[in-house]
């Protein structure tokens, strides 16, 4: 017998000594970033950065399988006892020798992650990771020029690819409210000083918005460079325009934050997305008549919100609880009881 | 459907003004609910389990009789945190809001021979939505038993003392065969329905596995220990049964609590529906640790009326539950565990014996009913 064999025989036999538990949820309780653990990271420190930025030094569990600088990473953090998942770039380097990685935050106004993170959170704390991902990332063959075009936090990923490969001829246009907005400041200016990088701030507050057409006065070979932009959506729907009208669209590289934030208002279209089936539902209605009206088959049991035995993952949109009134967006992850939940604007239900 | 009804003197405003008021406390809990009730459960979680792990280690030596004394005390109460605090109130979604996939009423089994899928149906829907009516709440005598005066008398139920314990001390056995509808799916149609029979051996795997881990397993690891061993879980499971029945027993069988009609709740509004809970239910009074491995079902009546709310909180929302009970002059059963636990065996022996022929119900009383 093979030893993998065997070692998949002993934990079957470990597993039936630990019925209806298994082995890790007791290994979890003494070692819970091991390898075979769900994928788990422990906040080791916490840099500010700015007034309202921080980066976030974590040692990923030994699952980990590395990042490509550019990407993303979901964390899940407990806030008030509540699991919350969001994306974060990541912006160390791919090759750190401690094995750390670090994600950049800035607070948004009433981001509870985002606030939580920047001004919260402890070092010791554990958090829930996935595997990083995302394609907004340099090519394997080294393009002789490059362009930086950032924006706000758009920066991060931005930062994570120049800490982790030098090139020859960089550019950079980073636009901030203030000077004192810019993250990792002092980095930029350091690397100015050695010559690695030229860089170009705008500040909005003074100098007003980024006009896209100051392109050729700023980087005059703009055409001929190989660009990766990332900031809010006007910034890139000016650049993706641009790009294209002078046919050098190929080169232009995007990465979005978070589609807008759900607006949670009265009733809307409810997709029941297994079945393939839109309805449109009003605010006050629970979502299991609704669902059940238009033909789809609902869990159900009590319907008066007390058995659980309704809930469904709530793909995308908001809904509403019809006792307490109380929002709940789409994530991850998020499971809702269709019996007492009405549609608060379009969403998705997973039937 | 008991000789008088304790809730006549509430006209349905009252009922209503009581159901607000409720609703009322529960907005309160959830909106204050987070971090410490987490930190809660998570605590709990762990203890159960590293007491589970250290007294199986334990009872790797049971041969020793302070071992085996040890390791047996400490499963025991092991088993009865998994089922009573931990699993049966995951069970009910009171801790899905953490969104903690571990612990979620859609993921989580326990150390029970019925499935968490099959019991969270009976359980959670049909006892939960239908407390303490007779032909519906099969939880009332778990179909075995005769629990009210008005129930037909059949020579059968002179056993029924017998069957009352047989069933708790092979509880968790009694609780699978009732998930299963037994009793109602034996005949032969229904044995042979493919839903029936998918569940059957869902139960099948479950006891399989409990049964291997408990009774061959474990004593098998401990070696020349084996047979201190298999006795210790052997006990821990009885233990555990004939404590969880006891206190099940005690949340709805004592003297006192109010069974209700079929027809009594045909449009039954969220004030009575609470009402119904209220005369439904009976608490156990007592001390902290008491609540506790109780799983907090010793605040029957306030999770009744909340089973979604996390445990935790019952003990602060009893105080304002009762407070209710007064201000609407109802009767809030509860008392000590020995008290509650001879009253609802009492009710068991008495009502092992006919009584006197019901009174035959007249349009009148049904209107009553209605009401309650
Ligand atoms: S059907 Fe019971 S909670 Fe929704």
């Amino acid at each position: 017998m093979t030893s993998t064999a065997l070692r998949s025989r002993a934990w079957k036999l470990l597993e039936m000594v630990t019925t209806p538990l298994l082995p890790s949820d007791y290994l979890d309780l003494v070692s819970p970033l091991r390898a075979g653990a769900d994928l788990r990271g422990r906040i080791e420190a916490v840099h500010p950065e700015t007034g309202d930025a921080a980066t976030i030094v974590i040692r990923p569990g030994r699952g980990w399988r590395g990042h490509t600088a550019g990407q993303y990473v979901r964390i899940g953090v407990d806030i008030d006892g509540v699991r919350l998942w969001r994306a974060y770039s990541l912006t160390s380097p791919t090759n750190r020798l401690d094995g750390r990685i670090t994600i950049t935050v800035k607070a948004i106004p009433d981001g509870k992650v985002s606030n939580h993170l920047v001004r919260r959170a402890k070092p010791g704390t554990l958090i829930q990771l996935d595997q990083p991902t995302g394609d907004f990332v340099l090519p394997q063959a080294k393009p002789a020029k490059v362009l930086y075009l950032t924006a706000g936090s758009g920066i991060t990923p931005v930062m994570g690819m120049l800490r982790d490969i030098a090139f020859d001829d960089v550019v950079m246009i980073h636009c901030a409210p203030q000077p004192q907005d810019v993250i990792f400041r002092n980095e930029l200016h350091g690397l100015v000083a050695d010559k690695k990088l030229r860089l170009t701030e705008v500040h909005t507050d003074t100098d007003g918005m980024l006009d896209i057409a100051r392109l050729d006065e700023l980087v005059p070979d703009w055409t001929e460079r190989e660009t990766w932009a990332c900031g809010p959506a006007g910034l890139l729907d000016a650049a993706e325009e641009h790009w294209s009208e002078h046919g050098v669209q190929e080169r232009l590289h995007t990465e979005r934050f978070r589609p807008s934030i759900v607006v949670a208002g009265d009733g809307g279209d409810v997709t029941f997305s297994t079945t393939g089936k839109t309805v449109d539902a009003d605010g006050a209605t629970p979502l299991l008549d609704i669902g059940e009206e238009a033909g789809v088959l609902m869990p159900s049991g009590c319907r008066m919100g007390i058995c659980f035995g309704c809930v469904t993952p709530l793909k995308a949109g908001a809904v509403r609880d019809l006792r307490t009134g109380e929002i709940t967006e789409a994530e991850p992850g998020v499971l809702i009881q269709t019996c007492v939940s009405a549609a608060a604007g379009p969403c998705d239900i997973e039937r | 459907m008991t000789a008088i009804d304790p809730t006549a003197h509430l006209t349905s405003e009252q009922i209503e003004e009581l159901g607000r008021e409720l609703d009322a406390i529960r907005d309160e809990v959830i909106a204050d609910r987070g971090e410490k009730d987490a930190a809660y459960i998570r605590k709990v979680i762990s203890a159960q389990r590293k007491l589970e792990l250290v007294s199986r280690g334990v009872l790797l030596f049971s041969i020793f009789p302070p071992a085996w004394l040890i390791g047996t005390a400490g499963l025991s109460v092991a088993k009865i945190m998994d089922n009573m605090e931990i699993g049966h109130n995951i069970l009910h979604g009171q801790w899905d809001w953490m969104r903690d996939p571990k612990i979620h009423s859609t993921t989580w089994e326990w150390d029970h021979v019925s499935p968490s899928e099959q019991w969270k149906h009976s359980h959670n829907e049909l006892h939960h939505t239908y407390t303490n009516v007779i032909g519906k709440d099969n939880d009332l005598g778990y179909g075995i038993m005769r629990v009210d005066e008005d129930q037909k008398w059949h020579p059968f139920h002179l056993g029924q003392p017998l069957w009352n314990f047989i069933n708790a001390c092979f509880f968790e056995y009694g609780i699978a065969a009732y998930d299963l509808e037994l009793g109602k799916n034996l005949n032969k149609r229904r044995r042979k329905s493919p839903e029936f029979r998918a569940r059957a051996k869902a139960v099948g795997r479950k006891i399989r596995k409990q049964v291997l881990k408990d009774y061959v397993i474990h004593p098998l690891l401990s070696g020349p220990s084996f047979l201190p061993t298999l006795g210790a879980t052997f006990t821990a499971n009885l233990v555990r049964n004939l404590w969880t029945h006891s206190v099940i027993m005690c949340g709805h069988f004592p003297e006192g609590v109010q069974v209700f009609e079929r027809r009594s709740i045909k449009g039954e509004t969220r004030g009575q529906w609470y009402l119904r809970q209220m005369m439904g239910s009976a608490n156990i009074s007592g001390s902290k640790a008491m609540h506790f491995m109780t799983g907090n079902l010793s605040h029957q009546i306030e999770h009744h009326l909340f089973p979604d709310l996390p445990s935790n909180r019952y003990a602060e929302v009893a105080v304002k539950v009762r407070a209710l009970f007064e201000k609407y002059e109802l009767e809030y059963v509860t008392g000590p565990l020995p008290k509650q636990v001879f009253s609802a065996w009492h009710k068991v022996f008495r009502l092992s014996l006919p009584n006197k022929k019901p009174k035959v119900e007249t349009p009148d009383r049904e209107q009553e009913l209605v009401a309650a």
